[in-house]
C-alpha cells in the first residue's frame, strides 16, 4: 500500500469518526474495530500488518491532526508485543484488545533483590498446585505497578535445571490477596519504582506464556522491545489543553503515566542547560570550567554524530558491525557523568541548596542527585562493558561459575 | 552532510593501505627513521605518481585530481595507520594547502603543479606551533621581502625544495617563498636549517633561522585566513592520529587475546576488558567528529569549532591508545623491540603539533560563544 493511499483512507476516516467527545475508552474502542489502533500489528489481532515506516506515517498523521491515539505507554507496549510474539490465540484475544484500549495498565515483574545484573537468576519461585500456579517471592524496580492490573513476571518453575533453563513466564492479575505493591523511595526523593512482594499469589494455568521452561526466551522479546522503547520519547505528540470529554481523560491518564519520568532528563545531565548557567554565573570566564563545557559539549556532539553514522550504516545495509547500543547506553554515562560534574563547577557552594528557591528551580540539585541512576538502569556501565569487550571486541569471555542446576549455584540469602 | 564514506571512497582507502602495507611494514619504518632524510625516494615516487596520493586534494587546474579534505584525510588515515615515512604531511598538508589558500593565482601556477607530482618538496615554516594567534611574533619581513628571525620547529625542513614562510610585516602577516635550490644553505643568505632531535624519529625535525635572508612574497595572510588553514592541516592530523590509534587498539586486543597469565588469555579479565570498552567508546567519538570535521571543511562551510574539537579529542584517544597499548603488553611493551613505541612516539608528538587539546578545547569554547 502506497504512503499516500494510507494517508488519505486515515484522514477520510478520521474525518467521519473521531469526535473529542467520546469518552476515551469508548474512542479506543472505535479505534480498534477499525484497525487504526495498532497498525503494524497483524490482522488476526487488532492490526494491518503495516511496516514500522507505515506506522509512523500513521502516528504522524494523528499527531498532526491532535488526535487521541491507543494506549501505548511503555510497561504496557512491552507486555503486548511480548503477548502478540509467544500468546495462544486465546491470550491474545483476552488481553491485547484491553491494553490498546487503555481498560488495562500492565507491569514488569523481572529483576529482584538477588538478581540485578543476573537477571537469569531470577528465583521466585512459581510451583503447579491444583490446576494453578502458586507464587512466591519478591520484585524491585516495578514502574508503575501501583497502577498495574497485571504484571508479566518471570518466574523459576525448575530449580534442579540450569539456570536459564529453569525459568517460566507468566501474566499476572496484581488484584489479588497475594500480591503486595510498595512504594520504592529513590536518593532523589522521588519513588518511581515499587517493590512487588508475592506470596502464595495465583496464577491461572491458562496464563503461563510461550510454555514452561521457555521464560528466559520469551523475556529476551519483551528486553529486547525495551531496549528500543529508550529511545523514543516518552512525551505524548498531542496537545492536551483542548475541550473535550477525551482530551481530560487522556490528560489523566498522561499524568499518571508520566509522573514516574518526570526525572528522566535531569539524570541525563541536563546538558542543555550548561551554556547558559556558565553565561548567568560568569562561569564562562574561567579557563578551567571552559576545558570542562568544551570536554562535555564534545561528547554531546560525538554521540549523537556517532549515532548518526550507526543508523547511515544500518540504513544502507552495511555488513559492518556498529555497536551502537551497548556504546550509546555507556557514552550516555559518561556524559551524564560530565554533565554532573560541570553542573557542580559552574553552581560552585551554591550546589548545596536543593528545592524551589536553588539553582534553576531545584533542578541542578536534581541533576547531582539523579546521574548515579543512568550508569544503572537498564543494565550497569559495567555490564555494557562486558557485552563490547565480549561481542564487539570478542575479548574472550569469563570463567563461569553459574553452570549446572539452579540450586547448586551460589546465591544471594 | 555526508555521514559515511562512499563506495569509491572506501575502494580508494582500500588502495591506499594495501599499498602501505607492502611499503611501510614496522622493518622500513625502523629503517627510515634512521636515516636523515627518513624516507625513500622510490616509494615517494609511486605514492604521488601511481598512486596520486599529492595532488588528491589540488584542483585539477593545477595539476591535482580535484578532491577535498575527506580524501585527504583518508589518505593522511592510512598513512598514521602504517606510520608511513616521508614528507607527505609537511610538503602535502602544510604547504600545500598553504598555497592553495593564501598564495596568489601566479604563484599557485608556478609551484602546484610540482607538488601535486611529487616532483617537487615543499615545507611550511610556522614561528609557533602552538596556537594561530602566536604565528608572527619572532619571524618578520622587512619591506624588500628579507626575512629575519628563528622557527624553532619546522617538520621536513630537510627534505624540501622549497620553503613557504608566514612573516610578520607591516600591517599584519606575509606569505613568503624561498627557492632552496635557488638559495643555498650557506651564511652568505643567512638561512639555517639545523635538523633536531625528535621524540618521533618517523617526522623529521628542524631549526629554521633568518638573517636578512631575501625571500619573494606570494600572498597576503589574514588571521581568519590563517586560522581556516590552521583547521585544515589539525583535520588531517587528527585523521593521522585515528588511524594510528585504531591500528594500535586492534593490536593490543589481538595481544589480550593471546598472551596467558594465571591459566587464562588475560583478555578474559574484566580489569582489562573494561579498559578497553572505554577505548572503543572514545574511539568512536573521535572518529565520527574528524570524519565530521573534514565533510564541513568539504562542504566549504566557514571556520567553526569542528576542526579544533577534532584535532582535542584525536589527541587525547590517541595518547590514550598508545598508554594503554604499553600497559596491556606489560614490560615488553616497554622495550625497543616491540613495535608499540613507534606510535607511542607519533602519538606524543601528534598531540602537541599545531596546539595541544586544551588550546583547542579554548578555542573551540570562543567559537561557540561567537555563536550562540
Amino acid at each position: 500500500m502506497k504512503d499516500e493511499d494510507i494517508r488519505k483512507e486515515l484522514e477520510s476516516w478520521l474525518d467521519e469518526h473521531w469526535s473529542p467527545d467520546h469518552s476515551l475508552v469508548a474512542w479506543r474502542s472505535i479505534l480498534v474495530d477499525a484497525g487504526w489502533a495498532a497498525t503494524h500489528w497483524p490482522t488476526d489481532f487488532h492490526g494491518r500488518g503495516f511496516t514500522s515506516q507505515q506506522a509512523q506515517l500513521v502516528q504522524q498523521v494523528f499527531a498532526n491532526r491532535n488526535i487521541v491515539p491507543a494506549a501505548s505507554s511503555s510497561p504496557r507496549g512491552l507486555a503486548a508485543e511480548t503477548i502478540l510474539a509467544h500468546g495462544t490465540d486465546e491470550q491474545k484475544a483476552r488481553y491485547l484488545r484491553p491494553i490498546l484500549t487503555g481498560e488495562h495498565a500492565w507491569c514488569q515483574l523481572f529483576s529482584e533483590p538477588g538478581s540485578g545484573s543476573d537477571l537469569a537468576g531470577a528465583s521466585t519461585r512459581a510451583a503447579l498446585r491444583d490446576g494453578q500456579w502458586v507464587i512466591n517471592g519478591q520484585k524491585v524496580w516495578n514502574t508503575s505497578a501501583h497502577h498495574a492490573d497485571f504484571g508479566i513476571l518471570l518466574a523459576r518453575t525448575n530449580f534442579d535445571l540450569p539456570k536459564h533453563q529453569g525459568l517460566s513466564y507468566f501474566l499476572i492479575s496484581m488484584h489479588q490477596p497475594g500480591v503486595e505493591v510498595r512504594p520504592l523511595r529513590q536518593m532523589n526523593g522521588h519513588a518511581s519504582f515499587n517493590e512487588v512482594f508475592m506470596t502464595d499469589a495465583v496464577v491461572p494455568a491458562g496464563d503461563l506464556l510461550g510454555g514452561e521452561g521457555n521464560g528466559w526466551a520469551v523475556a529476551a522479546t519483551t528486553l529486547s522491545y525495551e531496549r528500543q522503547s529508550f529511545r523514543g520519547s516518552r512525551r505524548s505528540a498531542v496537545n492536551l489543553d483542548l475541550p473535550g470529554r477525551v482530551y481530560e481523560e487522556y490528560a489523566r491518564e498522561q499524568a499518571i503515566a508520566n509522573e514516574p519520568y518526570s526525572w528522566y532528563p535531569q539524570r541525563e545531565g541536563r546538558v542543555d542547560l550548561v551554556m547558559s548557567r556558565a553565561r548567568e554565573t560568569g562561569a564562562i570566564k574561567d579557563p578551567a570550567i571552559r576545558q570542562e563545557i568544551a570536554r562535555l559539549l564534545s561528547m554531546q556532539q560525538a554521540n549523537g554524530l556517532t549515532a548518526a553514522v550507526a543508523e547511515a550504516k544500518r540504513r544502507s545495509g552495511s555488513n559492518e558491525i556498529v555497536p551502537s547500543g551497548s556504546i550509546g547506553k555507556l557514552a550516555a554515562s559518561i556524559i551524564a557523568r560530565q554533565a554532573a560534574h560541570v553542573h557542580t563547577m559552574i553552581a560552585g557552594a551554591d550546589a548545596m541548596a536543593a528545592g524551589p528557591d536553588s539553582a534553576v528551580d531545584g533542578m541542578i540539585a536534581e541533576v547531582l542527585l539523579s546521574v548515579p541512576a543512568i550508569s544503572i538502569a537498564g543494565g550497569t556501565d559495567e555490564i555494557q562493558r562486558n557485552i563490547i569487550a565480549e561481542r564487539v571486541l570478542g575479548m574472550p569471555k569469563e570463567t563461569r561459575s553459574d553452570t549446572g542446576p539452579f540450586r547448586d549455584i551460589k546465591r544471594n540469602a | 552532510m555526508q555521514l559515511t564514506l562512499s563506495e569509491d571512497q572506501i575502494d580508494f582507502q582500500d588502495m591506499v593501505a594495501r599499498f602501505l602495507e607492502a611499503s611501510s611494514p614496522p622493518t622500513e619504518v625502523r629503517r627510515l627513521m634512521a636515516t636523515e632524510s627518513g624516507y625513500d625516494p622510490e616509494v615517494w615516487r609511486r605514492l604521488s605518481s601511481e598512486l596520486g596520493l599529492t595532488g588528491i586534494h589540488i584542483p585539477e587546474t593545477w595539476g591535482g585530481s580535484g578532491f577535498g579534505p575527506i580524501e585527504l584525510g583518508i589518505a593522511t588515515e592510512q598513512m598514521g595507520r602504517y606510520l608511513y615515512c616521508g614528507p607527505f604531511f609537511a610538503s602535502s598538508v602544510m604547504a600545500t594547502y598553504a598555497l592553495l589558500q593564501m598564495a596568489s593565482d601566479e604563484a599557485k601556477t608556478a609551484l602546484l603543479p610540482g607538488l601535486a607530482a611529487g616532483e617537487t618538496l615543499g615545507c611550511l615554516v610556522l614561528d609557533d606551533l602552538n596556537d594561530p594567534v602566536k604565528v608572527g611574533s619572532s619571524l618578520a619581513a622587512d619591506a624588500s621581502g628579507h626575512l629575519q628571525g628563528t622557527a624553532p620547529l619546522v617538520v621536513d625542513a630537510n627534505n624540501a625544495d622549497l620553503m613557504l614562510v608566514v612573516a610578520r610585516e607591516t600591517g599584519g602577516l606575509g606569505l613568503y617563498l624561498l627557492d632552496l635550490l635557488e638559495i643555498q644553505d650557506t651564511p652568505a643568505n643567512g638561512l639555517r636549517i639545523t635538523p633536531r632531535q625528535a621524540i618521533d624519529e618517523t617526522r623529521k625535525l628542524c631549526r629554521v633561522s633568518f638573517d636578512h635572508t631575501p625571500a619573494v612574497r606570494i600572498g597576503d595572510v589574514t588571521r581568519q585566513g590563517l586560522n581556516r588553514l590552521w583547521d585544515h592541516i589539525i583535520v588531517a592530523l587528527a585523521h593521522e592520529m585515528i588511524g594510528g590509534a585504531q591500528r594500535l587498539f586492534d593490536s593490543t586486543i589481538e595481544y589480550t587475546r593471546l598472551r596467558y597469565q594465571f591459566g587464562r588469555p588475560i583478555g578474559s579479565f574484566q580489569g582489562l576488558k573494561h579498559r578497553c570498552a572505554d577505548l572503543l567508546v572514545q574511539l568512536e567519538f573521535a572518529r565520527s567528529v574528524t570524519f565530521h570535521a573534514a565533510a564541513c571543511l568539504d562542504a566549504g562551510n566557514e571556520v567553526a569549532h569542528e576542526p579544533a574539537m577534532a584535532k582535542a579529542m584525536a589527541s587525547d584517544l590517541y595518547m590514550e591508545v598508545a598508554r594503554t597499548a604499553i600497559q596491556l603488553r606489560g614490560g615488553i611493551g616497554f622495550t625497543w623491540e616491540d613495535d608499540t613505541h613507534l606510535w607511542f612516539k607519533r602519538a606524543k608528538s601528534a598531540e602537541v603539533f599545531m596546539g595541544s587539546p586544551h588550546l583547542h578545547r579554548e578555542r573551540m569554547m570562543t567559537m561557540l560563544e561567537a555563536i550562540s
